[in-house]
């Protein structure tokens, strides 16, 4: 059976698409084209159609954590949230170092989400995530793992950094560096700056993120393999990858809506709901993040979700983990950026699906003949309040927590089937 | 007093320095002043709040600011309460919520609290709806010592602070005392110096209402108190200083550096003090230094602080 979508908005324009065995058959001007007799219609009006986004940097805690969140839960608030693909990080209980961790994984996504959203587990870098010994690479790749991070504990040598980076490329594991010196600011809880100043809170500067950022970049140059920095925060950070970039260096990188969005000043009354890492930094790294998504300096946005039961983030800064959930929101924050043109509609496809489909070799969806039928219709005027009993996730320890959203996805296909 | 009969206390908690106006700031050091009368009689004891209950939740170590409260609420007739962090439930883990929580169930009417946290004393006056006294928190505040010291400038300067300059002295980074006097004695218009090496300088004191020295000898030049501070022995471990002995060379407040000031300077110091390595054991004896008349504002301004939270609804129709 076909499947025709009619009447979306696409990049400006009126579409219909045509779907037949999970592929597309064709995207063309609404009326162009007399759809198959035994078609099932899907009226699109006053919608706008986007492929399924590609989260490459997401926390499911599943084992270990499932209070705050478990493979079905983050995949459910990922398909409402316009995700196909999402690529979990490997700081789980017990670490995903080993082969029959990936594959337990693997097999819980199927379990819950035999149709998707897919899931892509990122192999540990080291064993436990320790920072010393390299982990059993072939195997984990072989079990299913796309790529290779120790995110959330920085790596402080050079010399494993170098290492992982070499044996990943011969598997075609690239590494995603979560960059920032362990050294320079132990114990630190928010940007270092002038709210942490008058706060009376420890500080991390930008600069210990530009440190790592560019060790990684000598390597990467020393070494030609790629490499891939995580959510980066800071605008020295995106000068060290733009001069990186312009020496043809094999650096890609990404970056969250929230950083787009917000700063150190959301940090004020001790808002543990605002604790993050990387920390939310100055206006100025904001708008400079701005330019770098829009300009490809920053190749994708990730929402580096990392749900945490709501307890946890009741009490002081000292006591409140790291991280915000991003699955269920980010396709809104980022339409948000688009209604205040700081995007457009084709950068927010190539930040969310061209370009981490690209860099990480994953399925995605150009509306071309014969590409998979991953795409979700998005109402363009829905306003709402996230809030435990809107979000999908079994956690909603966000900034975002009560402020009124611009835009929703509201219906989600992947391979032609639909999610909801 | 102040004479406009129609002021109100309009604080349910002191967080800090920052959410009182002048108007309050004087106010209160008014009744503190009435009080200081009462530390001077044979029996140091009035009736004003008996019946009412303060707790004294001390999570990080302290043996005068909680005294200080101690002496304060019981010359007010208050019963006083000590929870301290050893051998209580914060040693098993439990979060401030539920210490919060467990206190404000036996029904306090105000809660003094100092924490290891930047941010506890707020976080516990939005969740109870007791006063919350912030006795010192983190890095960020410690509003009765800032009061205390305003009250100490205050009877030295005559009551005049506009244009008076103030330099503080030492761990500024670190220091909740020194970012609550920036703030109260700004307000009040008194010039502000800061003197520390730089790896004792916050993040953003560009920013700040104040001028930054790095050298002893040209900030204390024709200030009219200086304002030192503890230093703790941790921060040569931490690797921010070399050695105690070169900070005290650089930066240990001594008889030559107050010839640079003006001949009537005073010296404060919260407490407890390292002699010989901020503050020289000369002039911690010296009369210019205000110390122990601190201690003695310390008392009172606490008593003025209690009082005018915990009556701050008296004479509302229930």
């Amino acid at each position: 059976m076909t499947l025709c979508i009619k009447n979306a908005r696409h990049l400006e324009a009126q579409v219909d698409i045509l779907v037949r065995d999970g592929r597309i058959l064709t995207m063309t001007p609404t009326g162009q084209q007399s759809p198959p007799e035994d078609c099932k219609f899907f009226d699109a009006t006053g919608l706008i159609l986007m492929p399924s986004a590609i989260d490459a940097h997401v926390h499911l805690r599943e084992p270990g954590y499932e209070y705050k969140e478990d493979i079905a839960s983050g995949l459910t608030a990922a398909a409402h949230g316009g995700f196909g693909s999402v690529m979990c990080m490997a700081n789980t209980k017990p670490v995903n170092d080993t082969a029959g961790i990936t594959r337990f994984m693997l097999d819980r996504a199927q379990q819950s989400h035999p149709y998707g959203p897919r899931l892509y587990p990122i192999a540990a870098a080291t064993m436990g995530l320790n920072g010393e010994e390299l982990t059993p690479l072939a195997e984990l790749k072989e079990a299913g793992c796309v790529a290779v991070s120790n995110d959330g504990r920085p790596l402080a040598s050079a010399e494993i950094t170098r290492r992982i980076m070499e044996y990943g490329a011969d598997l075609g594991l690239t590494l995603i560096d979560h960059c920032e010196d362990p050294h320079l600011a132990r114990g630190w809880r928010m940007h270092e700056g002038e709210t942490s100043g008058l706060l009376g809170v420890k500080g991390q500067p930008a600069c210990g993120e530009a440190i790592q950022a560019m060790r990684d970049i000598m390597l990467s140059e020393y070494l030609d393999i790629p490499v891939h920095i995580a959510h980066v925060s800071a605008a020295l950070t995106v000068d060290c990858i733009a001069w990186a970039k312009a020496r043809g260096v094999k650096v890609t990188a990404e970056t969250c809506p929230h950083y787009l969005i917000l700063d150190e000043t959301a940090m004020e009354g001790y808002n543990t709901l605002a604790k993050v890492s990387p920390p939310l930094r100055t206006e100025a790294d904001r708008a400079a993040l701005r330019r770098a998504v829009k300009e490809g300096i920053i190749d994708i946005l990730v929402t580096d979700h990392a749900p945490h039961a709501a307890h946890e983030k009741e009490g002081t800064l000292d006591e409140a983990p790291n991280g915000f959930t991003g699955l269920d929101l980010a396709i809104s924050l980022t339409w948000g950026l688009v209604r205040d043109n700081v995007l457009t509609e084709a950068d927010m496809q190539r930040l969310w699906s061209r370009r981490p489909g690209e860099i990480f070799s994953l399925p995605y969806n150009t509306f071309n003949p014969g590409d998979p039928a991953d795409f979700f219709l998005l109402d363009p005027n829905e306003d709402w309040i996230p809030a435990p009993e809107t979000l999908y996730s079994k956690s909603c320890n966000t900034p975002f927590l009560g402020q009124t959203l611009h835009g929703r996805v509201k219906h989600h296909w992947l391979a032609g089937h639909q999610l909801f | 007093m102040t004479n406009d009969t129609t002021y109100r206390w309009p604080h349910k908690d002191l967080l800090d320095v920052t959410q009182l106006s002048a108007e309050d700031t004087l106010h209160l050091l008014d009744v503190a002043a009435s009080f200081q009368e009462i530390n001077r009689r044979p029996v140091k004891k009035v009736p004003t709040l008996k019946g009412k209950t303060v707790v004294l939740f001390f999570v990080e170590n302290s043996t005068r600011t909680k005294t200080s409260f101690d002496v304060a609420a019981k010359r007010l007739s208050a019963d006083t309460f000590a929870l301290a962090k050893t051998g209580s439930s914060i040693n098993k883990g439990e979060s401030l919520k539920d210490t919060g929580l467990t206190l404000q169930a036996m029904a306090p009417d105000v809660i003094v609290i100092r924490h290891p946290s930047s941010g506890a004393a707020r976080f516990l006056a939005e969740l109870l709806p007791c006063s919350i006294v912030n006795g010192g928190d983190g890095w960020h505040a410690h509003p009765t010592q800032a009061l205390l010291d305003c009250y100490s400038l205050r009877h030295a300067w005559n009551g005049i602070f506009a244009g008076r300059t103030l330099l503080i002295l030492g761990d500024i980074a670190h220091s909740r005392v020194a970012r609550s006097n920036m703030h109260l004695l700004h307000m009040l218009g008194v010039h502000l110096r800061l003197c520390a090496p730089r790896t004792l300088l916050p993040a953003g004191v560009e920013h700040w209402p104040v001028e930054i020295f790095s050298d002893l000898k040209t900030a204390v030049r024709d200030v009219d108190a200086v304002m030192c501070l503890r230093l703790q022995l941790e921060r040569q471990q931490a690797g921010l200083l070399p050695d105690l002995a070169e900070y005290s060379r650089r930066y240990c407040l001594g008889r030559h550096h107050l010839t640079l000031a003006k001949p009537e300077v005073k010296v404060l110091h919260p407490g407890p003090m390292n002699r010989g390595l901020e503050i020289s054991n000369d002039i911690a004896d010296a009369p210019a230094c205000l110390v122990l008349d601190q201690v003695s504002a310390g008392v009172a301004t606490r008593m003025a602080v209690l009082y005018l939270l915990t009556t701050r609804n008296d004479g509302e129709l229930v």
